[in-house]
Order: structure tokens, then sequence, then C-alpha cells
């Protein structure tokens, strides 16, 4: 099986790799480039654990071929905090404790980065249905939604 | 294997009629990567569309709309136009899988994985939508109801391609509506769904209907009895229950580990009706 | 040493705050390292070979094409698990559950296991593997296993517990039997009396986490084990039994762990890893897939249950019994015991009995989850308390508050309660505004209440202050939800120092004592015992050195808040030495500073809880949703309270799963139909509500801190509360879990044709 040699951005820097046809971009991501921020939780799209963002869109890392990535944008939960800085939604999580074991972590922050960056002030609703791509199991979601609403609060005040 | 993104649908054209193993087409792949990952699928050729010109966009023309195949699903739910004209069609996109899967899938993706279940069909069936097939043969362009034959198996020939799905320009007076049953909020697959079109005269009463009924049969419905029941109506309660009856009855759903059968032919009546009532009142009737 | 754990009642500074954890930034950044982020230079991909048949004989295992495939570097069968257990029926069965020996026992069970050099050389090799199964019939409800035609599932089976042994094997393992008084006596003087059967089916713990480990064995015998566990000190006891390995040269470290719930404390892959690492001389990386994770790893029990309760006009309960079944997968369990203990713990029993059978069924080996057994238990009899109230015509909340359990009342399992809170959880719920708000039309409120033992057990506990000052604390109870926060509190808490100085780690099983597994609640309650009494042997030592310092008696210096005070008039002039300053100075006064314990930590306090739901039902399609939801449950102590609330929240969304969609479906055919997060519905975010939460401290006598454990009470009154809500929203009395919309619409039509 060939190779598939593929050229990319990821986190705002280029990347190049071969890879697998068949091979997925969490495959790529986990194994040949090091991001282990991305989890599998089950490879079919349904926990949203391995989210990340293409070209502007929140997809499943599971669901895309690494072939696919050629030419692309792609953000991972590696490039969410500028540097030291964490990110209001990392800060959120933290301060409300929206996370215990954490494995849906990376995945949750990259869904509410791409819902606030589209809808800067949800509803409860909103962040729900938003986020219902995203499995946890160890919440109940009462302190993820909470998170979510407050560094809403926080990105919007600092855009004023 | 061999993963190869046509810049021309003749190109890919080509390489599915030319392919000496099982080929597959990626557009949103989020049915065929789950399917490689489960191991039911093994393509040699994977031939990726989405570099094709045309086949990412949603074009406005004269005699209505055409959807490119390689649209994902999210993309629908932003074009103010489509959902001006569309609702059903455009709600029923949107309700396959997440977010993220929103942002990769495709209503001919949708269409083509052949599944009963599968969420826009029954809209796009009670809309009279089209599928434009390019193939080695040339192009040729049939009703949507045409392209699945049963669970997971298509009409489509070897080397033939879907390249977009057609929407008729919309009459005044005119709406679709489209829901589906599922036990949760979120991420379900319709156990059972509807999906119906009204026209109406300047009086509000019902000129044309298409009804469809989802997740019932080995394919979607279109239940031509019931699109009668409710030809001629203002959609009183009368008309109402005896859509829900027609739609219950025109069911054949199996029991299997979503629902049961009693529960599919109860439960198609009782959507049939939301729907019909939604599209109604989109439609501009009271 | 002499570690006082009695409860003192003293006032705190850092425990009750609520900080941000220690492993937060790791978490939100991507950089923490859970089961199958870590990898070793060499390593192997890992697979297993599963049976598709439910129950079947394997006759041969031929794999000699897997073997020759390029890439392959090992295949191993049972016979590369040679039987090392020693007549320990346990490790058995735990052994057989790893690798089938002569019987695939379900869907899903490992029959053979390759590792090669890449995923894809991995799954080649393993459809290369040719096994002839002998299809035997099978059975996998829990009434039709124990009937006397069904397939027999281990014909050494011959149930435990009978006044005499049976003369034929049946797949009953074992009846057992708890309470006290004469319930026939009692329902002679009840009034009223209540009597229904009650079905659970059987769910998943639903970690998003696959089991993943990294195995490597070295030729010298010695070996490393990085995986995703909840007790990695029992799964190095387990391997290294299973493999012949000497513990102590089999050094384990659990990763981060995402999720367990109980279905982390048992060995599946990880004995297969190693000895695919073994033969192949090479490390080996392991990771379910999902679909494996349903079909081969833990499930809970589905069960079949019948009560009887019985009450007397004024609303005491005379006499309550239940009978309970409970499946174990095809070995051997003891969760109708566990069942059959906690049915009826809420309540002050004059005559009670509960029966218990162990029902082996060709499903997955049942595993623990969150507070095992006692959520169908306590689904059945708080449904019937329910109807029982309702019948005699009295107010639930009063009904229970009347026949509550108390401190000096002998449970129905055997011990007599010291101080509990299922009484103030219920004069609470009483109380709570949630009670009186209005509900709408399809819309109905149920409550329940819900008990767990909690655990305590073996625990190891390293206190090790820098020379900055710093202190790290290195434990070892695997940190499932932020155990890491809370303990490094309690040991701030102890030392008079701020929260921020210490940082609390879990230590690998080569560096430090053995501990117990994190189950029962007992992971913040046992090491927090063992903290403070770490800490307590460090101030000790920071006493000394003190004293050393000031060259004065170690009696006259005392620990206040964070300092050595010299006390006593003669050492008017002597001013404070800060823990920093000891610490500064410990090169020339001895050396290093720390303090150990290790102890059995006895008297984890009970646990009660009481929920309210408000449940929302479409009549017309049997659909469900959570309105409003509320958990009142005693904590003992909330050391974080944040991550008190965060269990609280946690359970009750996993009972809540469990009420109304998750279950395991099984076809005809035996095989599971639903081994993913598509068909397993687990709830989604827009499914639930906020969940309310209020925390009652009841001092645990037996910990300095009145700690209880709060990690599994939660998720046993929810079943009951959903079921009760469904009741009075639609006035049909649902017996079956979960209510799923088909059932209940099926209910809602037999009511309606009466």
């Amino acid at each position: 099986m060939a190779g598939v040699a593929v050229s990319t951005t990821i986190n705002g820097d280029h990347v190049e790799y071969l890879c697998q046809p068949d091979e997925t971009l969490l495959d790529v991501l986990r194994d040949r480039l090091g991001l282990t921020g991305a989890k599998e939780g089950c490879g079919t799209g349904d926990c949203g654990a391995c989210s990340v963002i293409v070209d502007d869109r929140l997809v499943c890392s599971c669901l895309v071929l690494g072939a696919e990535a050629e030419g692309r944008q792609i953000e991972t939960i590696e490039g969410m905090a500028h540097g030291d800085q964490l990110h209001p939604l990392q800060q959120k999580f933290l301060e409300h404790a929206a996370l215990q074991c954490g494995i849906c972590t990376p995945g949750f922050l990259i869904a509410a980065k791409d819902l606030l960056a589209k809808n800067p002030d949800p509803t409860e609703e909103e962040i729900r249905f938003g986020l219902a791509g995203n499995l946890c199991r160890c919440t109940g979601y009462d302190k993820i939604v909470r998170a979510v609403q407050d560094a809403a609060n926080v990105m919007k005040e600092g855009s004023r | 294997m061999r993963y190869i993104r046509p810049q021309s649908m003749e190109d890919a054209v080509g390489l599915l009629a030319g392919a000496a193993g099982p080929a597959a087409i990626l557009a949103g792949g989020s049915d065929l990567l789950v399917r490689m990952k489960g191991g039911f699928v093994e393509p040699e050729l994977i031939v990726d569309i989405k570099a094709i010109d045309g086949l990412s966009e949603i074009r406005e023309t004269a005699d209505g709309f055409s959807i490119g195949a390689a649209v994902p699903c999210a993309v629908l739910g932003e074009h103010a136009a489509l959902k001006k004209a569309w609702p059903g069609v455009v709600e029923a996109a949107k309700l396959i899988g997440s977010k993220q899967v929103q942002g990769r899938c495709t209503i001919v993706g949708n269409l083509c994985n052949a599944s009963p279940a599968a969420d826009s069909v029954p809209a796009l069936v009670a809309a009279g939508a089209r599928a434009v097939i390019a193939g080695p043969s040339g192009k040729r362009t049939i009703p949507v109801e045409a392209v699945p034959t049963g669970p997971g198996r298509t009409s489509l020939a070897k080397g033939e391609i879907i390249e977009a799905i057609l929407l008729d320009k919309r009459a005044p007076h005119a709406g679709d509506a489209y829901q589906r049953f599922i036990p949760r909020t979120e991420m379900d697959i319709a156990v059972v769904s509807a999906g119906v079109n009204l026209t109406l005269d300047d009086a509000g009463v019902i000129k044309s209907a298409r009804v469809a009924v989802g997740a019932a049969a080995p394919t979607v419905l279109l239940v031509e009895e019931a699109a009668q029941v409710l030809i001629g109506s203002k959609l009183d309660e009368a008309t109402l229950e005896r859509l829900a009856k027609v739609c219950a009855g025109a069911c054949r759903p199996i029991d299997d580990k979503r629902g049961t059968i009693e529960f599919r032919r109860k439960v198609a009546g009782v959507l049939a009706k939301r729907v019909a009532a939604t599209a109604y009142e989109r439609a501009g009737g009271k | 040493m002499n570690f006082d754990p009695r409860y003192s009642g003293r006032s705190f500074s850092s425990v009750g705050t609520r900080p941000i954890r220690p492993d937060g930034v790791d978490k939100v950044t991507g950089r923490a390292r859970y089961g199958a982020d870590f990898n070793m230079a060499g390593q192997l991909v890992g697979r297993v070979l599963r049976s598709p048949h439910a129950h079947a004989v394997i006759r041969k295992i031929d794999t000699s094409k897997a073997e020759k495939l390029a890439g392959v570097k090992a295949v191993i069968t049972a016979a590369d698990l040679p039987d090392l257990t020693d007549g320990d029926a346990a490790m058995y069965d735990i052994l057989d559950n790893c690798m089938a020996r002569k019987k695939a026992l379900y869907d899903g069970h490992a029959v053979a296991a390759v590792a090669a050099i890449d995923a894809r050389t991995a799954r080649q090799a393993l459809k290369l593997i040719e096994v002839d199964y002998e299809v035997l019939p099978h059975v996998t409800d829990v009434d039709e296993a124990m009937k006397h035609s069904a397939p027999l599932i281990n014909d050494a089976i011959f149930t435990e517990g009978l006044e005499e042994k049976p003369v034929k094997p049946s797949n009953v393992y074992k009846r057992t039997q708890y309470g006290h008084g004469d319930v026939h006596q009692g329902f002679a003087e009840a009034d009223m009396i209540v009597e229904r059967s009650f079905k659970t089916e059987q769910t998943h713990q639903g970690y998003i986490e696959p089991h993943a480990c990294v195995a490597s064995v070295n030729p010298d015998g010695t070996a490393d084990l990085w995986v995703c566990t909840q007790g990695h000190f029992v799964y190095r006891q387990h391997c290294a039994q299973l493999l012949g390995l000497e513990a102590s040269k089999l050094r384990v470290t659990s990763s981060e762990i995402g999720g367990g719930f109980g279905g982390k404390t048992h060995v599946w892959a990880e004995p297969v890893a190693l000895a695919l690492s073994r033969k192949a001389g090479r490390p080996v990386k392991l990771v379910m897939t999902r679909d494996e994770v349903f079909r081969a790893s833990g499930p809970t029990s589905a069960t079949s249950i019948d009560v009887k309760i019985g009450a007397r006009n004024d609303g005491t309960i005379t006499a309550a019994e239940a009978t309970l079944r409970y499946s174990c997968g095809p070995y051997a369990g003891m969760w109708a015991e566990i069942g059959a203990m906690t049915a009826f713990a809420c309540y002050k029993l004059e005559n009670v009995k509960t029966v218990g059978y162990e029902v082996l069924v060709n499903r997955p080996k049942t595993a623990a989850y969150r507070a095992p057994s006692a959520p169908m238990a306590a689904f059945a009899v708080e449904s019937a308390v329910d109807e029982l109230a309702k019948d005699i015509g009295m107010d639930p909340v009063d009904f229970r508050i009347k026949n509550a359990a108390q401190e000096g009342t002998r449970a129905s399992y055997g011990p007599v309660y010291g101080p509990i809170g299922i009484g103030p959880t219920l004069e609470a719920v009483k109380n709570h505004p949630h009670m009186k708000a209005p509900l709408k039309q399809n819309q109905g409120r149920g409550m329940a209440c819900g008990f767990w033992f909690n655990f305590g057990g073996q625990t190891c506990t390293d206190l090790n202050i820098g020379m900055d000052g710093s202190v790290s604390l290195a434990v070892g109870t695997v940190d499932v939800g932020g155990s890491r926060a809370s303990l490094s509190l309690v040991a701030a808490e102890e030392l008079g120092i701020d929260y921020s100085q210490v940082k609390a780690v879990v230590a690998d099983t080569s560096s430090l004592g053995y501990n117990d597994m994190t189950d029962g609640s007992r992971g913040t309650f046992s090491s927090s015992m063992a903290t403070i009494s770490a800490a307590r042997n460090a101030i000790k030592v920071l006493r000394e050195r003190a004293a050393q310092m000031w060259d004065i008696p170690v009696d006259d210096v005392v620990w206040e808040k964070g300092h050595a005070v010299a006390k006593g008039e003669k050492h008017g002039n002597l001013g404070k030495l800060s823990l920093k300053e000891i610490a500064a100075q410990s090169g020339k006064t001895g050396g290093p500073i720390a303090g150990h314990s290790e102890l059995v930590a006895d008297g984890a306090g009970v646990s009660f809880a009481t929920h309210i739901c408000d449940i929302e039902v479409d009549p017309e399609t049997g659909s469900t949703r959570v309105i409003r939801y509320t958990v009142v449950q005693d904590a003992g102590k909330a050391v974080h309270p944040t991550y008190v609330e965060g269990q609280y929240q946690g359970g009750a969304a996993q009972g809540i799963g469990w009420a109304l969609n998750e279950e395991y479906i099984y076809g005809k055919d035996g095989r599971l139909q639903n081994p993913g997060f598509l068909d397993y519905r687990i709830p989604v975010c827009s499914d639930l509500p906020m969940i309310d939460t209020q925390i009652l401290e009841i001092p645990n006598p037996n910990h300095p801190y009145g700690v209880r454990g709060v990690g599994e009470t939660s998720i046993v009154p929810p079943l009951a509360a959903i079921a009760n809500a469904v009741s009075n929203a639609v006035g049909v009395r649902m017996t079956h879990i979960p209510m799923s919309p088909p059932r209940i619409l099926a209910a809602l039509e037999a009511e309606r044709e009466g």
C-alpha cells in the first residue's frame, strides 16, 4: 500500500507527513505527529473525543482521512492556549471543575470554541445542543455548561 | 488501497468505472469511514470527490436549487434562500449526526448509504427532489426515491456518481417539514420518521401533497394514499386522524434494537400529523 | 504507629475550599497522558480475536497462517497463558475470561491474540487464525437461565448456600439470605401489602476511554505495564500471578484514567498484552476498540426482582421481603448478594428477609458499576415503597421519614448504624423548593432514596517535604475524578500550609506500598486518612528538627498553623519557625523530611441520598424528558465541595441514562446488537437539565475530618425516582428498566385498553 504524502497546517505550523490511504486524521495526529490530545473514544464519530477544527469546521478526526488534510488548516487542543496563556474556555473549565476524568475535555473544549466562534452569546439550550456530539460520562454536563456560559461572558467582555 | 482526489467528474467516473476491486466514493466519509473501521468494507480505491469543480456548491438557478454532492449538511443550514424555500429538507439534513458529523456529511451520502432510517431522505422524497447522476454513458436525472433499492443497496451502476440534488423553485403557499423519533434529543438514528410537503391554494386548501415515512420499510415510503387524504382539506382534526391511520397502515416495519413494529406504526402516524401541521403552517395555512 | 482516626470536630481552613486541581492544566491542554497516549521504542500493536458465538466449545485453534504473515511477531492462545492459579477459583475465572480455555462463553470472549508491527498487519493476522467451534445452545436472560431446561454454562456449578448440596449442576452459583425478624408474622400485621416483580436490563459503565495498556516483558523476568486502571497494585498482583512473574519485578504505572466507574477494577487485556510481549520479546500496546469494550468488558448485572412490603394504616412498615436474581456473566459472582444486602438498608424494619441468587448467563463477566447491585434493588424497593405510600394515602416523603433507619437501627444486612444521613436527606427533600414547584400537564414528580456501604481498606501514602518547603504527596489510590485536589487540601490542612505548596501524584507500584483500588468510594476517604497520618508523622519530624535548631527538648515544640512554636515562658524569645524555614535547614539537621503512612482505613461511614426528579412524558410516543433534578446526599465532610457536587451530578446522570435508555440488547443468536455509542444510548448534553445538589455533612465518627465516601451513592436512587415520576405523570407503574419509549408507550396503550 503506497503512502500518501500530505502537506498541511496544524495549529499554525506547516507539517508534512506520509500516511496510509485508509489512515484517519486521528491516527496521524496521535501516532505519527505525537499530538495525543485528541482521544479515540469510539472511532465512529459518536463520542466527539477526537474533535478538531478543519478549515473552521468542527469535525471528528476519526471520520477524516489523513490524506484529506492536504492543504487544510487544522486546529487541535494543543494549539488552543497561546503560550502560557490559557484560552478562557480552558480557564473556566478548570475553575468550574468541568472535568472529572478529563478524557472528553479536549474534545469539549474544541467543540465549545467552535460553538462560541459561531454563536458568542448562546442560550443554555444552544450550548446543550451545540455540545451534544461530545459525550461525557463523569459530570452530567452541568459544570461543563456553566463553564461555557461563564467563558462566553468573559470573551464577550474581552471583545468589547 | 489507493486514495485519489480527481479534479474533474470525467476523471472520477473513469477511475470508478475502471476500478479492478471494490471502489468507494468519499465526500463526507461519515458512513464510509465507519464501515471501513468496522471491517465491513475494504475498498481497493477511494475516490475523494471534493476537489471536483462545483461539487461543493449550492447553486440557485431559475428552476430552483442544485446542491452539489460534496456540500456538507452544515452548509445547507447556512444557506438562507434554501432554508427559506425548503425548511423541511434543511431541518432533516441538519439532524444527521452531531455538529461534528454535520461538518462532513452530505445529503447525497445519506441517500447513497441507502439506510431506511436516513434522515434527509424522507424529506427529499416529500420534496420531490431529483438526483443528477454522472456515469460512463453520460448524465441522467432520476427521482431520489429511485436511488435506494433496499438497505445498503442503490440503483447506481458501476462508475456512476450522483453529482447533485435538484430541488424545485418554490410555488407560493408551499411548505415542508420533517421530524423523526429518537429516544434521546440528539445523536440517534431515526426509529421512525415522516416528511410532508404541501402546496395550498389562496384559500388555504391543500392542492398538492407528498408524504414520506422513513425507517418503516426496507426503503423510504412515499405514501400516495396519505397525500390523497390531505389534498382538498384544510388540515382539520379528522383529516389529521385519517392521515395518521393511513401512514401507520402503510408501514411495513420490523422489530429491532431501535424499536418495535407496534411502536413504529403508532409513532409514524403521530409524526405524520405533527409534521403535516408544521408544513401547513409554513405554507401559510391557519 | 498510633494513629487516632477519630473525628475531632475541628474547624478547617483548607478543607471545604474549592481550588483548581493540580492535574488540571495538563487536562485542558491535551498534555495529560491516558492509557493509549503512551508509547515505547520498538512497540508492537496487539489485537485480540474474539468469539462470535455466545456459547461454543473451542475444538481447535490453528494459528499457523497468522504466524507466517510478514510483520506478525507473536500469536497467542490460552496455551500461552498456562494455568498457574493453583486452585484459586476466582483467579481461574479471571484467567479464563482473559483468554477462553475450553469454551467461548459469550459473544466477544477472547480466544487468541496477535502482536504485529502495525494495526493493519495485526488485523489481517486475526483473519488468518482459524478457530474450530462447536456451537452450543446459549442463554442470556437471567430468568431463562434459572430454568431447569436452560443450557448449562458450567457443569461444575452446584448451587451453594442451599441446605443440601444439589445433585445436579445448574446456572445458579449461589443462594444468599439476609434479614431478621419474622416476615410471615409481619405481613399478617399489615393493613396493606404491595407485591410486584421488576426487571432491569444490563448496562455498561460507559467510560469514554477504552481499556488500553503498553506491556513490556524483559528476558530477565522484569516487566513494565503502563495502563489505565482503578487499581494498579491489584493489576500487578493479578498479572504477576497469571504470568508467573514476581510482583516486585512487575512495575505497573497507572496512566490518567478516562473513567472507570468500577469497570477498570478487573484485568482483561493486560495479561494478554504481557503474554504477547513475553513471546514477541518487544513492548506491546493493546487498546480495545469501543466494540470490544461493550462486548467483552464489564457490564453490570441484568436483574429480576420480586418485592413484597406490608404496612399498617398509620404508615409503619411491618414486613419487607425481596427475592433478587442477578446475572453474573458466565462466572461465579456475588452481585445478588450485594443487592440483597442493600435492598432495604434505608429502613428501620422489624421483619425483613432478602434472598439473592447469582445466575450464570452467556454474557460478559459482570463487573462492578458504581455502587454495584444497589440501583436495581433500590428501583424495585423504592417503587414498591412509593406505591405502598400511595395505597395507604400517605405522602411518599413522610412515609419514608416514618420508616427511615436512624442511629442505633439494626440494618437489614446485619450491622447497627452509627450516625447516618437517611433521615436528614429526607427532611431536606421535604423542605426543598423543588418539592413545591408547580408541574405542567404530562409532568410528574418522583423521589427515591439510596444507600451505599462505602469501603475503606489498605492504603499507603508518602509525604515528602522539599528543601524549598513545598510538599509532594505520593498516593496509591488512582485519581478518578479529582482526588489529587482533595488529598492536597487534606495535606495542606494538616500541615497548616497553603494548598498551592502541595502537589499530589499517583505513585507507581514500585514507589509505594500496596494500595487497594479506587473503588467502593474509598479514594478520598482512605487516602485522606493515610495522608493525615503521614502528615502527622512528618510534623513529628518537623518538631524534632525545630527542637534541634533551637536546641530545646522536642516536647517543648508544638505545631501550629504551619509553624513550629516553642511553648513555655522560658522559650518566649524564640519566635516561630515555618515549615519552609525548617525544610531549608533539613540537610544540616538530619536530612530529608518525610512522613509515611500505611494503614487499613476502617470505618468508612455508610452513605445515603434522596433524589427528586420531574419527568415529562409525551403520551403519544412514550418519549420522556427530565425537566428538573435534585440530589441531596450526605458527604460526611465535603473536602472539595465542587468535586463532591460533580460526583452527585455524574452519578445522577448515569442513573438517568440507565433508567431511560441504556441497555444491552442481545439477538436470538446471543450476539450483542448494540456495541457502540450510537445504539447504546448514554445521555448527551441536550438530554439533561442542570442537576441541583445539596451536600449534607453528618460527620463520620471514624475519620479525623468526618469524611465519608461520596462517589457511588448518587447512582442508586435515580432508577426508582424516575420510575416514580413517570408513574405520577401518566398513571402507569413501570416495572421494567430502561423505561424506553417503546416500553412506556406499550404500557400506556395497555392501560388505555384497560
